[in-house]
């Protein structure tokens, strides 16, 4: 009966292995044949009598010395490279036309034009600003949609991880997922937590927050008349709102200033800049006569379309920078 | 007088500047960089580029400062931890 299931067993063996049939009076030894003596043992790489092979000798020899080296060689890459670079550097310095000279290339016709003509040709006492809003303002559009894409899609990275925590988070509890569906989850990692007991934040932020607005304000509205323009403005104007929502917890910003204004804020700003803009280069390239005023220089109506260039940069700015610290800090705006 | 005031400043920079990379905490290098801002802008005013100024000094000692301390703090470096540092 055993024998007969084992032929069996043997017979559905070699099937599946795909042997031939085994012929009938087969007989299988019980234990491997004995070592023979003199006959070549398979090596053991760890008996004593084991002689390392080269590769194997340099194997241990890298895992011995092998990131000393490399740290050696890393360093030594790291200085050479930063005395070539460094070298470069002040080889290319010492070849520059010096500071302030007259006759540097810099000083051609371009700037002649741009210094006495510019005030009478856009109209602002800032050369400055009528160079980067009307002769430039291609450029400065291009950076304002960086700065504003750049800020897009930081708000979706982090927005689209807070949202699916908060998906996972319900659809853990279960059943009232549809109750709370508009509700937003908790931000995951909550960085920064409203203390009501730090009085001198609190009062220095009273005090110098209005100033830090102000000065924000008036940078950017004088950005024709004054240094300054709708890119400082803006960065003073999101200092000052940093300020608020440090020394006053981000709910207070957020009665003012959320996501939906910042969107709002922001796309309306670039659009109004691209019409704008749009508009003079038309009547520009096609010689048209622009309808919009010069103004008299000095004025703070005065410079074309200068001032509401840079009320739309300060905007955006100003929007995207506390975004960004509150993206970073919060999780959201 | 102005050439010693701005000798200074130059010098404080490149201090600044070395110390940044050198300095062993992160938050001392954030500090230092953000007085290297501040010398910067108080050089762009000696050489006459108010507009470069007031830029340098909001978005390099203010903003970009304050981004670098949130990045700290997110990373665990800021010097005191805090108890509610953990994750949801």
């Amino acid at each position: 009966m055993n024998e007969e299931i084992k032929a069996i067993w043997r017979s559905f063996y070699d099937w599946v292995v795909g042997n031939g049939p085994r012929p009938e009076n087969e007989v299988i030894p019980d234990e491997p044949p004995p070592d023979l003596p003199f006959t070549r043992k398979p090596k053991d790489k760890f008996s004593r009598f084991h002689e390392a092979t080269l590769k194997e000798r340099y194997n241990q020899w890298m895992e011995i010395h092998g990131l000393h080296m490399f740290s050696a060689l890393y360093s030594g890459i790291s200085v050479l490279t930063c005395i070539v670079i460094v070298s470069l550097l002040l080889a290319t310095v010492a070849e520059l036309p010096p500071f302030g000279d007259e006759r540097n290339p810099a000083n051609n016709e371009v700037i002649r034009r741009y210094v006495e003509r510019g005030g009478k040709e856009t109209g602002a006492q800032n050369i400055v600003a009528g160079l980067i809003l009307d002769y430039r303002a291609f450029d400065t559009f291009g950076e304002s949609a960086v700065l504003f894409t750049a800020a897009v899609s930081v708000l979706m990275l982090l927005g689209a991880s807070r949202r699916n925590n908060a998906d996972d988070e319900q659809a853990m509890k279960g059943n009232d997922s549809g109750k709370n569906f508009m509700q937003r989850g908790p931000p995951s990692v909550r960085l920064h937590t409203f203390r009501r007991d730090d009085a001198i934040l609190r009062g220095v932020a009273s005090l110098s927050m209005p100033v830090i607005m102000m000065m924000g304000c008036v940078v950017v509205i004088n950005g024709h008349l004054s240094p300054g323009g709708g890119f400082s403005g803006g960065a003073i104007l999101s200092t000052a709102l940093i300020l608020c929502a440090n020394a006053y917890g981000f709910e207070r910003v957020h009665s003012f200033f959320n996501e939906r204004t910042f969107i709002t804020t922001s796309s309306t700003a670039l659009m109004i800049y691209a019409l704008s803009k749009g508009y003079s280069f038309f009547t520009g390239a096609n010689d048209i006569h622009s309808v919009i005023p010069k103004g008299t220089i000095g004025n703070i109506l005065s410079g074309g379309l200068i001032l509401p260039l840079n009320i739309c940069v300060g905007l955006i700015v100003a929007g995207t920078l506390y975004g960004f610290y509150a993206l970073f800090s919060e999780g959201e705006i | 007088m102005m050439q010693i005031i701005e000798w200074l400043l130059l010098i404080f920079l490149i201090v600044c500047a070395v110390a940044v990379s050198v300095s062993k905490n992160l938050l001392n290098s954030v500090i230092i960089f953000m007085s290297y801002s501040l010398v910067m802008a108080v050089i762009w005013v000696l050489l006459q580029a108010p507009d470069l100024a007031i830029t340098e000094a909001a978005v390099g000692a203010g903003v970009t400062s304050v981004l670098f301390f949130l990045a700290l703090r997110r990373v665990g470096q800021l010097g005191h931890k805090r108890e509610e540092k953990t994750e949801a």
